[in-house]
């Protein structure tokens, strides 16, 4: 009969109604701001550089390679190379950034800066509020804002970062072996040789 | 007590008004009450806004907005802040003049229709002998007024709008008036105040309304239907469907004039429903007899309140008809309905009290409903749809 449908539906949103102010699983809603629900591991918004320790500056395992900067299809990584050296992540002493800006506004989030880098430098971050009342300033970060501590890496990304820990560690022991293999043999006998050696193994 | 706050706004507009020289007294005596009737629907617009958004939201398992102010009832300021900050864009060939009125004279028209409300014993601003009349003839300059809007702004959407609207509201616009005949023959008058005052006898404890007969609940169920078309509301707001049209003779519009549109609307489906209660709900009369001492204007409110949550339960359970429906619907079964109730009403008023008046009356509405149904139904089958082409 006509009007039976009518009914029926009628019938259903006055459940519907109701029933939210009964039950609470019927709204689904997440009051943003005050509730969030917890990231998913695999979120991915805009990228970081990673440095180790508790200092920034010295800790920045980046190395001013530029890669990410070519690779980076927006163009929106700037890179100045530094004049000298700092020992890095596995202890070779390596340039730094002197400037490595981001334009926040031109990122992507593509993550092919973090596919390139071979030093394990930038990973992308899950932070996404980065609302802003500066369309300029706000909006182009420089590399001390960009700077984030490994120990935040692991808590954002576990897995990631645990294999790019063990990836370092490699790397590092790599790099430790290859230096006693070099100064054994001829330790005495190079002189030139010692203060870089004694460098490496000071940091 | 029931008695004094019952004409309590009654004689204070007569207490104000005694002081006032003989000749401005009958126009001090309108203004006052013309103020009333703007600022009391103008507030209740902003309430139902609100209230609307909600009880959607929970119909649809949401909160609705629930940020401005306590559990969000401050939004409707927080949208008319927005509304009047906003820019006031004009299409370049719009025909300006045009352009500028057609919300200004919706919103005119709207407002006008409450002149002949009765929202209380005594409370009506003008007690028109052909009350109802008025109402029909007013309400009809606000389809002109959707074409003024969608003719001047020279977009296709806005003119498609229109069509549409005008389209609907010719169609609707018989059985509505066809209904309201039922009453008015059964009142024996076309004034709403001596409309409600026929209906505000009680039978034992029982209300005399026009909704308790068998062509009075055809009537009410037929007037609702044809008065949600009217005022273009779902699941009849083909002239604004913003999935097909944009927002059909609204699309030219932004910032206050859109705001007035929405006010005008409003305050055209308040009206049709006070309309509503007048003719077969009792207006403003209790509906037990021994609940008289509630004053008259709140039992005009309520049932106002309550028209409009039937119309936003109506909106989150429907959807849109399609034009052919929509048409189909109008002139097969509304009126049909409609002449078949003008029938049932004056014969239930030609046969004596008792049983088989109600039985004869009940048989007339309820057996030509379920042959139209029927009949209307014949050859649909719901079942898997097989496209020829797009797959």
């Amino acid at each position: 009969m006509l009007g039976e449908g009518i009914a029926k539906g009628l019938v259903e949103t006055a459940r519907n109604f109701f029933g939210s102010y009964v039950s609470k699983d019927r709204l689904t809603t997440v009051q943003f701001p005050e509730e969030r629900l917890p990231s998913i591991e695999a979120t991915r918004d805009f990228p970081f550089l990673v440095y180790d320790g508790d200092d920034w500056q010295p800790g920045m395992r980046c190395v001013a390679c530029q890669i990410c900067e070519k690779e980076c299809p927006p163009k929106c990584i700037y890179i100045e190379k530094s004049k000298d050296k700092k020992p890095d992540a596995v202890g070779k002493p390596q340039f730094y950034p002197a400037v490595f800006n981001i334009d926040v506004s031109v990122c992507m989030s593509c993550q092919i800066c973090v596919e390139v880098c071979p030093f394990e430098a930038i990973k992308m971050d899950t932070e996404f509020e980065l609302s802003t009342d500066n369309r300029f300033s706000g909006l182009l970060w420089d590399k001390e804002r960009l700077s984030k501590p490994n120990s935040y890496y692991r808590e954002i990304h576990p897995t990631d970062a645990a294999m790019s820990d063990s990836l370092l560690a490699e790397e590092k022991a790599k790099v430790e072996a290859k230096a006693k293999a070099a100064s054994e043999p001829k330790g005495s006998a190079t002189i030139s040789n010692q203060p870089q050696a004694a460098a490496s193994s000071t940091s | 007590m029931g008695e004094a706050a019952d004409q309590f706004f009654v004689n204070l507009l007569h207490r104000l008004v005694d002081h006032a020289p003989a000749g401005v007294a009958p126009i001090l005596s309108s203004l006052l009450s013309v103020v009333a009737i703007l600022a009391v629907f103008a507030s209740l617009f902003a309430v139902t806004t609100i209230l609307e958004r909600k009880g959607l939201g929970r119909i649809q398992n949401r909160y609705g907005p629930n940020r401005v102010g306590p559990f969000g009832f401050l939004q409707p300021v927080a949208d008319g802040i927005k509304s009047l900050t906003k820019e006031d864009i004009v299409p370049h060939s719009a025909d300006r003049v045009v352009h500028y009125l057609a919300p200004l004279v919706l919103v005119f028209a709207a407002f006008s229709l409450y002149a002949v409300l009765p929202i209380g014993r005594n409370m009506v601003l003008a007690d028109l002998d052909a009350g109802v009349l008025f109402f029909f003839a007013v309400s009809s300059v606000m389809g002109l007024t959707i074409f003024m809007a969608g003719w001047s702004s020279r977009n296709k959407y806005s003119l498609l709008g229109a069509m549409r609207a005008i389209a609907q509201m010719i169609s609707y616009e018989v059985p509505l008036i066809l209904v309201s005949v039922t009453v008015i023959m059964a009142a024996g008058s076309l004034s709403t105040v001596s409309i409600v005052e026929k209906q505000a006898g009680y039978i034992g404890v029982l209300p005399r309304w026009y909704v308790f007969t068998p062509w009075g609940f055809a009537g009410f169920v037929l007037f609702m239907i044809a008065a949600t078309a009217e005022s273009n509301r779902s699941p009849f707001d083909l002239p604004e469907g913003e999935s097909e049209i944009v927002a059909g003779y609204y699309t030219e519009y932004s910032g206050f004039k859109f705001a007035l549109f929405f006010l005008g609307e409003y305050l055209g489906l308040f009206a049709i429903s006070g309309l509503g209660i007048t003719l077969f709900l009792g207006g403003w009369a209790a509906p037990l007899s021994f609940l008289t001492w509630i004053p008259s204007y709140l039992w005009f409110f309520a049932k106002l309140l309550a028209m409009i949550a039937l119309f936003i339960w109506v909106r989150g359970t429907l959807p849109r008809l399609r034009m052919d429906q929509l048409m189909n619907f109008a002139w097969k079964f509304m009126l049909p309905m409609a002449l078949i109730d003008l029938v049932t009403a004056g014969v239930w008023h030609f046969l004596p009290q008792g049983a088989l008046r109600w039985f004869v009356c009940g048989a007339l509405v309820v057996v030509p409903y379920v042959l139209l149904s029927r009949w209307l139904m014949q050859g649909w089958k719901l079942e898997k749809r097989v496209y020829r082409f797009a797959e």
